[in-house]
């Protein structure tokens, strides 16, 4: 579950890393207000430079004007009105753009350097990990590629911490002095804490700035949390903004369906992940192009393909389905009698291509052959059934 | 000779009252895996489908001496079920519970460090050797005993390449589901040499999966070490980045771990690459059974055909 850089940066204020000083205000009156709020705090005078940062579950925002410098309450309230209510389209978030309901008034500070912090968990490691570049404020992934040498990456024991070690090294990489290199420890190993006790996947400093009176600062925050963990935290759980799902997305997760939406026009209705993957593999591979993945689950009973029928013809584009269901449990001749009442419930009028595989398969291809559904096409193989949709969303 | 599992060994089920853990231990036993006792606290004394049940893995092992455990258990409460296994000295730990937090699986694998116990999953469909033992989720007809290991991060799409197998004449030695979380018990890289050991195993199939390291590092390990043919599919050449497709592990992240990518380093291993999903049984047999003849159309196959 991802959080806005008004709530990680609340995260890393309890937890002790450095930010600057900000507000977060919902409506440009209200973001005027905090204009004077910050630069009360700051001890600013005439023409204090705040910055007004849109907030989004997507990088890039810079670059698209979704970060504004303003020397008054007056033109924070301007940015504010022009940001707030828009709909911000970065390279991060696809062309339909994510929403913005509130915006983030913080102290602009001069930057002397900026440095990259974050931490993760190594999968194959099965460890946490540290990666920090000299190299911050820019997309950390251009530099992976082209730079790989220039990120540094140190291993966080779960019981003891980070060690003296590696907070000594990462110092060395940013070249800091000792006042700087205590703060970048103090924030390493706060980020740590935060990362354990909130079951954080990502934390992530970019930049991580060393402005120009010497003090370090997190200028941006990025922070992920575990989703399968958030039963044990109900405080973040409650931070969700649904507004930055897909409303497709978020519909099928709340019925345990997981649904991602592609660009094509070919439906699917698999059981399984790894299935759904290599469905829409099988479509791109026969020349289509799928509408969405979407996994029903193992149970895939009537209900739930109803449901998921209702999820994928929602979706306008789509001009055929492929159902593919491999019947492992879960019989296909129950599986065949689910499609036929949701299709019917529906009244399903696109084209259907069934392939059903596994547990009384010829029950099942009997049931939807003897139906008197014209639309639904059984097809016993994949590559077949992947060839005919394709032929038909054509 | 089969992998990890086999007639010797002796199962309990941790959550067997459970709705999930009561079915399974009905389909593990009709299979004839020797389900031997059962495991759900404060429910001593009953049974599930004749299998006794006890309170805790100590008071099970020490009446059944069981070798195994299988652990259905909701994701909350999975974490001790899994040490309550590790304290009790299970040599295979198999998690079938989706849902479980990465950091309580990087705290079991650290207690893992420097133990012989082996955990399979969790987020997984289990493991089987054909004929012999069931210790997991997975319909046990489509599977036939022979001479394929599979070894995959899916559940369905692992039946639906057992099930291309079979049907192409190829029985399997021992299938294992590996599971498709982020953090797992065992990758790739721990169970391959296992099958490369493995006297009946003459060929492997890796199911792999967009998202983490799991089929490079696999790729690494085969081209140094394992002799016998390897087929790979990788699924997911068409997600989209920074997408999460519904396993948790199956995410592209800043253009690490595409379908691509694990294909051209499995290719360079020496792996021959299986193109489509529906490709998989006829790909085995094709080269399994068309020798040296097919492998050069087989594209990146220089092993030699077992006779």
């Amino acid at each position: 579950m991802k959080l806005h850089e008004y709530q990680a940066k609340q995260l890393f204020d309890q937890a002790g890393i450095p930010v600057p000083f900000g507000v977060v205000a919902r409506t440009p009156e209200e973001a005027a207000r905090c204009y004077d709020t910050v630069k009360q705090q700051c001890r600013g005078g005439e023409g204090f430079i705040c910055n007004v940062k849109a907030q989004l579950h997507a990088g890039g925002r810079g670059k698209v004007g979704g970060v504004v410098a303003v020397r008054s309450a007056a033109e924070t309230a301007k940015a504010a009105a022009g940001l707030l209510g828009r709909r911000l389209v970065t390279k991060q978030t696809g062309p339909d753009g994510l929403p913005v309901s509130s915006v983030l008034i913080d102290e602009r500070s001069t930057l002397a350097r900026e440095l990259y912090v974050a931490l993760t968990i190594d999968r194959f490691q099965a460890q946490p990990m540290i990666l920090a570049s000299a190299k911050g404020g820019m997309d950390i992934e251009e530099v992976a590629a082209t730079e790989p040498g220039a990120i540094v990456r140190e291993a966080v024991d779960l019981e003891h911490g980070v060690s003296d070690e590696a907070c000594a090294r990462v110092a060395k990489l940013f070249e800091l002095n000792a006042a700087q290199a205590a703060t970048c420890t103090q924030t390493l190993r706060a980020m740590w804490e935060l990362f354990r006790s909130k079951d954080c996947t990502l934390i992530e400093i970019n930049p991580l700035g060393i402005i120009t009176d010497g003090r370090m600062l997190a200028v941006d925050a990025k922070v992920t949390l575990d989703a399968n963990a958030l039963f044990r935290h109900p405080e973040l759980a409650a931070m969700r903004d649904e507004s930055q799902e897909h409303p497709l997305e978020l519909k099928a997760s709340k019925i345990g369906i997981s649904y991602v939406g592609l660009e094509g026009n070919i439906g699917c209705l698999v059981n399984g992940a790894g299935l759904a993957m290599a469905t829409n593999d099988i479509i791109k591979l026969c020349g289509g192009s799928p509408a969405n993945f979407l996994d029903v689950g193992g149970g895939a009973n009537v209900e739930q393909v109803t449901n998921a029928f209702s999820i994928i013809l929602a979706d306008a584009r789509v001009k055929a389905v492929l159902v593919n269901i491999f019947g492992g449990i879960m019989r296909c001749d129950w599986i065949a009698e689910g499609l036929l009442k949701a299709t019917a419930q529906l009244e399903v009028k696109l084209p259907i291509i069934v392939r059903l595989q596994g547990t009384n398969v010829e029950e099942g291809r009997r049931l939807l052959a003897g139906a008197k559904q014209l639309n639904l096409i059984s097809v016993d193989e994949l590559e077949a059934a992947a060839r005919q949709v394709v032929e038909l969303a054509r | 000779m089969s992998v990890l599992v086999g007639k010797e060994t002796r199962v309990i089920v941790q959550g067997i009252t459970g709705q999930a853990g009561a079915f399974h231990t009905e389909k593990m036993l009709e299979y004839g895996t020797a389900v031997v006792g059962g495991v759900t606290p404060g429910k001593a004394g009953g049974a599930v489908h004749g299998v006794p049940v006890f309170n805790t893995v100590a008071e099970s092992v020490a009446a059944t001496k069981a070798n195994a455990t299988v652990i259905f258990v909701p994701a909350k409460f999975a974490y001790s079920a899994v040490n309550e296994a590790i304290d009790a000295k299970l040599p295979l730990i198999v998690v079938i519970t989706e849902g479980i937090p990465t950091l309580d699986m990087v705290r079991i694998k650290r207690r893992l460090g420097g133990t012989s116990i082996r955990l399979i999953g969790p987020n997984c469909p289990g493991l089987i050797t054909p004929g012999a033992c069931k210790l997991g989720i997975m319909p046990g007809y489509i599977h036939q005993p022979g001479s394929i290991a599979v070894l995959s991060r899916s559940g369905t799409l692992t039946y639906d390449a057992v099930y291309q197998l079979t049907q192409a004449g190829f029985g399997q030695s021992t299938c294992i589901g590996i599971g498709g979380d982020p953090v797992i018990g065992s990758g790739f890289v721990d169970l391959l040499p296992l099958f490369e050991r493995d006297a009946q195993t003459e060929a492997i199939v890796l199911i792999g999966e967009i998202g983490g390291t799991e089929e490079e590092e696999a790729a690494a390990y085969i081209k140094a070490h394992v002799k016998k043919p390897v087929f790979a599919f990788v699924a997911g050449r068409m997600a989209p980045k920074e997408k999460r497709m519904g396993h948790a592990g199956a995410i592209i992240a800043g253009g690490k771990g595409t379908a691509d990518e694990k294909f051209a380093a499995l290719r360079a291993a020496g792996v021959t690459i299986i193109e489509s999903p529906a490709a998989i049984g006829r790909t085995v047999a094709a080269v399994l059974r068309g020798g040296a003849e097919h492998a050069k159309l087989a594209s990146g196959s220089r092993r030699r055909t077992p006779s």
